[in-house]
């Protein structure tokens, strides 16, 4: 356990090594990689195996850092913490067994990958405002590197969008955040002193900085209608990027509007409850729907992420310790399960066949010439259309249950989007991999058809994710017995009694 | 030998060992994974009759083994199993009826490439259907439940190379989804109403009379459960995904779309009723009517041999939800177990006729086939009479006769028993019209004029099943109701009923009558000749033979909406989100335009004029440094002098 804030170092660490040595050999910058990778998530699994669940936050690093302005260097860590890194350490090894095949300025690219990595860590173990918000920015300049230099599609413009976004959304963070610390007095960064701050102000002001602070950390979480950075920045970045920002980086957004926004102010969000759930279903169906028209392959998987994402926003919003809960299983399983897409699509299919759209691939014998990419991509899209057997499904199912507590006009709402998920999902697993439907025209295209076979660290990348996603599915409690504790916090349970409507 | 409760889980457990350990062995290893799934399914089929002892010693018990699957803090999720005689009987009947299929597929996949990984599928569908029946918790029931529409999608896609097959996995993965929504629903609204989704759970599950009282009846509920089963069991208005379905392999869809899956929705129906008010049994008598009804239309106006079974399945899921709306839920089941069989036998004995007839499956190209294929006859006859409910000898007619006497005695209306008169007849007529057309005649096919009987692995299921099916109606006689009194202790054979009894056995004569009329009595001679049906009403029979147009309908309305919608969003998502964010960028750009004319024209320009006048000092002053000593000594001097001129007026003051 208090060994945790070590990923952060490890995974910095190993940024300026795999840059030091990734000028002479990409071969050994990947190595630095994946051993740096490896080396966090078994931190995080060891961690995890010794933990005893507690309610509230656990103390693993507290140094003074600007005395001037009481911000400390403060790092703790509670179940819902701890299920984030290890969904970090996850996807940071996926990751990197996904980028094997980089050659280009190797070093460059895993020491940003790792920087990037490193901030998500960091943010996932913060229990200091400042140091959370530092972290975040940490994690936000690597990845306009990572799309940039190494994306394809409408690259830059793809990447500055996202920036772009995320600025936006911290500028509006750090303004709430300045404005209580103001208003209420507070006497330094820290989550409980400002919890005691926001006690103070006003209910009116309460609206106003819930608004502001949960806003900005819901643009990264891809709250409908802020949601359009996520799919061009996916479809821009290169694959390991892609797993990244759809894996851990939109749960950065939601870990902040759970970890900051709900408990620094029950009030303001009682008071935007409603607003925030109908725009969680409404994300869910509205990106639902685009999914089933898109042409382009990337596009869809990147929409369902959104479509996801919606029921981890609508689970924050239920507000109930059984819905929250699930928003925070559901962050697991669509941390494992997008990156399980995103592999698939665009480092098993993309690099192989250099097209992405449907049209193209529908005519490509891919169940044929790529089995083990359509196995995986059927297992990640029954996955991800929440069937039994798999994360999603006790995770949606917990959120509905909650959310039907609340309101069951919301859980009509995301039921809706559970059919449209299967119906958007069928159809990408159909036309991309089983498009083909004529055996004799198959042949000889299935011949000409220059596909390196599936590569080994491919293979384990997949397995490792349908490992976990396999796993959290046929046992819930795994994780469900470090996040309910948490949930029951005086902090969690002040913030979840005011959701309840 | 009794099995315990306890060890109920190992009867769905079998086969999904078996599916793993087809999935893993090698591709081409057809043998492993089928002997594996047979025996898989052979030994939960013993373990069933085990489970069946069990229950028969006290055939009012619930016996039930519950434990925790995750816990949410506010209120644990559990599962668990249940065992009575229902569970038992159902447990017997699927692994039963799906060991003959899984012998049977070994005849029939044998040359399939991918039969391997056909049993992978079977068995997981066994184990889905099997641990469906095994649930003692609404939640584990709906697992499985999905689970089966799994299997059901991989299995009807499985020869993914049609178009057509691959069009009707998918067709029927989202409507009973759909059907699923509802049930899920219901189920969340139970949860949170009860606080428990177990079945039975010593007095606190919500089945136990207690947690009943306290839920006061629930209408909306149960009406959500049922749309689950509606869209399962292919009732109207969700049938459209069940005919489709016969794109799968023929053994597919006896297993599936036939005897077990398609039962599962009336299952869940009789396991919950008590759950269901009056009210909520009104609509599901209805529905059932309705369904029994346009089934059986439709069915007359079919070509397609398999189409003609599924839409004859259709009609009598309708039959059997008939019987759960008017209140009994035991009919249902003795219909359901009866149905099971010769459903099972008819669309066996329809797949050793495509089989032999190399995959002609239109009864117009077929016929003759009596002579060549006589067990396939006699079996197909047998199914065919017990389908169409030929008094006393077969199965069908007792499970029939039993939900048109519960029909009968219903108080609300008299609509849905008529409703099942009518389809009794039509019944009759259009298995009178399929066994003509295809059995009797001359072959007007090539794939008919070459068929020769079937292997035994096809034909001993085939004779298995037509002992059941004449044996089976033993247990269920107004005289000796044993299947009616062990699944419910309290059940009370009412008298009379010999009328009815005689209406419709003249019902089901005038129904072979009139087939045999139209389609025995002048054989076709040509696969191109018209229908006799279609030369007498051919607008009625055009619009039933395009299956009442619900397809197009639904194409024109749900799918229409539904890409409207999706074109809106997309739309909604390039032009007006993007375009907001665009609008914002070239905003920026704009004012950084604006901001570099106002440096050039205001700033610059004053800034400009500043420095041209510094510069212009400067040059006046660098002028003034001419480096010439006699200049500078000048001036000195001349200062000096003024100097000193001012000293000598100001001190002189």
């Amino acid at each position: 356990m208090s060994a945790l804030p070590f990923t952060i170092y490890v995974s910095f660490t190993g940024a300026l090594l795999a840059l030091a040595v990734g000028a002479r050999s990409a071969a050994r910058a990947r190595l630095v990689a994946l051993s740096t990778a490896v080396a966090g998530l078994a931190i995080t699994l060891v961690a995890g195996a010794g933990f005893t669940p507690q309610a509230g936050l656990h103390t693993l690093v507290d140094l003074p850092w600007i005395a001037e302005a009481g911000i400390r260097y403060h790092l703790a860590a509670d179940g819902i913490s701890l299920t984030l890194v290890v969904l970090t350490g996850l996807a940071a090894t996926a990751g990197v067994l996904f980028s094997w095949n980089i050659e280009e300025r190797a070093g460059e690219f895993f020491a940003l990958y790792l920087a990037l990595i490193g901030g998500v860590y960091g943010v996932f173990l913060s229990a200091d405002a400042f140091t959370l918000f530092a972290f975040y920015e940490i994690a936000i300049v690597p990845k306009y590197f990572l799309i940039a230099i190494w994306g394809s599609t409408n690259r830059e413009h793809g990447a500055m969008k996202l920036v772009l976004y995320s600025f936006a959304g911290s500028a509006l963070v750090l303004a709430g955040l300045l404005w209580v610390h103001a208003a209420g007095a507070a006497t330094g960064f820290g989550l409980g002193e400002l919890i005691a701050a926001a006690a103070r102000v006003s209910p009116g002001e309460q609206i106003a900085m819930f608004a502001l602070v949960f806003l900005g950390f819901a643009v990264l979480a891809g709250l409908f209608p802020f949601h359009t950075w996520a799919p061009t920045g996916h479809v821009a970045a290169p694959t390991a990027a892609s797993m990244l920002l759809a894996g851990v980086v939109m749960k950065l957004g939601a870990y902040g509007c759970l970890r900051v926004a709900l408990p620094l102010f029950p009030e303001g969000f009682a008071f935007w409850q409603p607003t925030i759930a109908w725009l969680a279903v409404a994300g869910i169906l509205y990106a639902g729907f685009i999914a089933l028209v898109q042409d382009d392959f990337k596009f869809v998987i990147g929409y369902s992420s959104v479509s996801h994402m919606g029921f981890v926003l609508l689970g924050l919003a239920a507000g109930n310790p059984p819905a929250v809960a699930g928003a925070v299983l559901q962050m697991f399983s669509h941390g494992v399960i997008a990156g399980l897409l995103f592999a698939v699509v665009g480092r098993m299919v993309y690099e192989r066949t250099h097209t992405r759209r449907l049209a193209d691939l529908r005519a490509l014998p891919l169940h044929r010439a790529l089995p083990f990419a359509a196995l995986v991509f059927v297992i990640a899209g029954l996955a991800s259309m929440g069937l039994p057997g798999f994360s999603g499904f006790p995770a949606e199912l917990a959120i509905l249950i909650g959310t039907w507590k609340t309101s069951p006009a919301w859980a009509l709402g995301a039921g809706a989007g559970v059919v449209l998920a299967a119906a958007f999902t069928l159809r990408a697993i159909q036309v991309a991999f089983f498009g083909t439907t004529d055996k004799s025209a198959a042949q000889p295209a299935a011949a000409s058809l220059p596909c390196e076979p599936i590569t080994l660290p491919e293979r384990a990348g997949a397995m490792l994710l349908v490992a976990a996603t396999v796993y959290v599915g046929l046992n819930p409690d795994a994780l469900l017995d470090w996040i309910t504790p948490a949930l029951q916090s005086p902090v969690m349970q002040a913030a979840l009694k005011g959701g309840v409507s | 030998m009794s099995l315990s409760v306890q060890l109920l889980w190992l009867i769905p457990a079998l086969p999904l060992l078996a599916a793993v350990v087809g999935t893993l062995a090698p591709r081409g290893e057809f043998k492993l994974s089928a002997s594996t799934a047979i025996a898989a399914l052979t030994l939960s089929f013993l373990l069933s009759c085990g489970a069946l002892i069990t229950a028969l010693a006290d055939p009012s018990a619930h016996l039930t083994s519950n434990f925790t699957w995750f816990d949410l803090g506010h209120g644990a999720v559990r599962l668990g199993w249940l065992l009575d005689p229902l569970t038992a009987l159902m447990c017997v009947m699927v692994t039963f009826v799906g060991l003959l299929i899984f012998v049977f597929s070994t005849g029939y996949m044998r040359d399939d490439a991918n039969a391997k990984q056909f049993f992978c599928f079977l068995s997981l569908f066994a184990a889905a259907m099997l641990g469906l029946i095994i649930a003692n918790s609404l939640l584990l029931l709906f697992v499985c439940w999905e689970l089966v529409g799994l299997a059901s999608y991989l299995l009807i896609g499985f020869w993914f190379h049609k178009p057509e097959a691959a069009a009707a996995a998918k067709k029927a993965f989202i409507t009973t989804r759909i059907g699923d929504l509802g049930l899920l629903l219901g189920l969340l609204w139970l949860y949170d109403s009860t606080g428990t989704l177990l079945l039975y759970d010593e007095g606190q599950g919500v089945l136990d009379p207690v947690v009943l009282a306290g839920l006061g009846g629930s209408t909306a509920i149960g009406l959500l459960i049922f749309c689950g089963a509606v869209g399962k069991s292919g009732q109207f208005p969700l049938h459209v995904w069940l005919p489709d379905a016969m794109e799968g392999p023929t053994p597919v869809s006896a297993l599936i779309h036939a005897a077990t899956m398609v039962a599962a929705g009336v299952f869940l129906m009789a396991r919950v009723f008590p759950l269901l008010t009056p009210d909520a049994l009104i609509v599901i008598a209805f529905t059932g009517a309705i369904t029994a009804l346009l089934g059986a239309l439709i069915a007359c106006a079919q070509s397609d041999l398999k189409r003609i079974l599924a839409f004859s399945t259709v009609s009598q899921l309708g039959y059997m939800m008939l019987a759960i709306g008017v209140g009994s839920w035991v009919a249902a089941i003795f219909h359901l177990l009866t149905h099971a069989f010769f459903k099972a036998l008819l669309f066996l004995g329809a797949g050793s006729v495509i089989h032999a007839a190399h995959h002609e499956q239109d009864i117009r190209a077929l016929g003759g086939l009596r002579g060549p294929m006589k067990t396939t006859f006699v079996t197909f006859a047998i199914g065919m009479m017990a389908l169409a409910g030929v008094p006393f000898l077969f199965s069908g007619f007792w499970s029939k006769e039993a939900v048109l006497h519960a029909a009968h005695g219903w108080g609300f209306s008299q609509i849905p028993f008529y409703a099942g008169l009518v389809a009794v007849v039509l019944t009759a007529f259009y298995m009178t019209r399929l066994v003509a057309e295809v059995f009797f005649g001359h072959p007007r096919g090539n794939g008919a004029a070459h068929a020769h009987e079937n292997t035994a692995a096809m034909t001993l299921p085939l004779g298995l099943l037509a002992a059941c099916t004449i044996l089976l109606g033993a247990i269920g006689t107004p005289w000796w109701p044993w299947l009616q009194r062990t699944l419910d202790p309290e059940f009370l054979s009412e008298p009379g009923g010999a009328g009815l009894m005689a209406t419709s056995i003249v019902l089901v004569a005038l129904g072979l009558g009139a087939g045999w009329a139209l389609y025995g009595r002048k054989l076709r001679q040509k696969s191109a000749a018209a229908d006799p049906l279609a030369v007498i009403a051919p607008r009625a029979f055009a619009f039933l033979a395009a299956r009442m147009k619900f397809d197009k309908l639904y194409a024109a309305t749900f799918g229409r909406l539904s890409d409207t919608l999706a074109a809106c969003a997309d739309a909604l998502d390039r032009h007006v989100w993007d375009g907001v964010v665009r609008l914002l960028a070239r905003l920026g750009r704009f004012t950084g335009l604006v901001n570099r004319e106002a440096d050039e024209e205001g700033l610059n320009a004053g800034f400009d004029a500043t420095s041209e006048s510094i510069r212009a000092t400067a040059k006046a002053y660098s002028r003034a440094h001419t480096g010439d000593a006699h200049g500078y000594l000048l001036m000195i001097a001349f200062g000096f002098v003024v100097l000193v001129f001012a000293v000598l007026v100001g001190g002189g003051r």
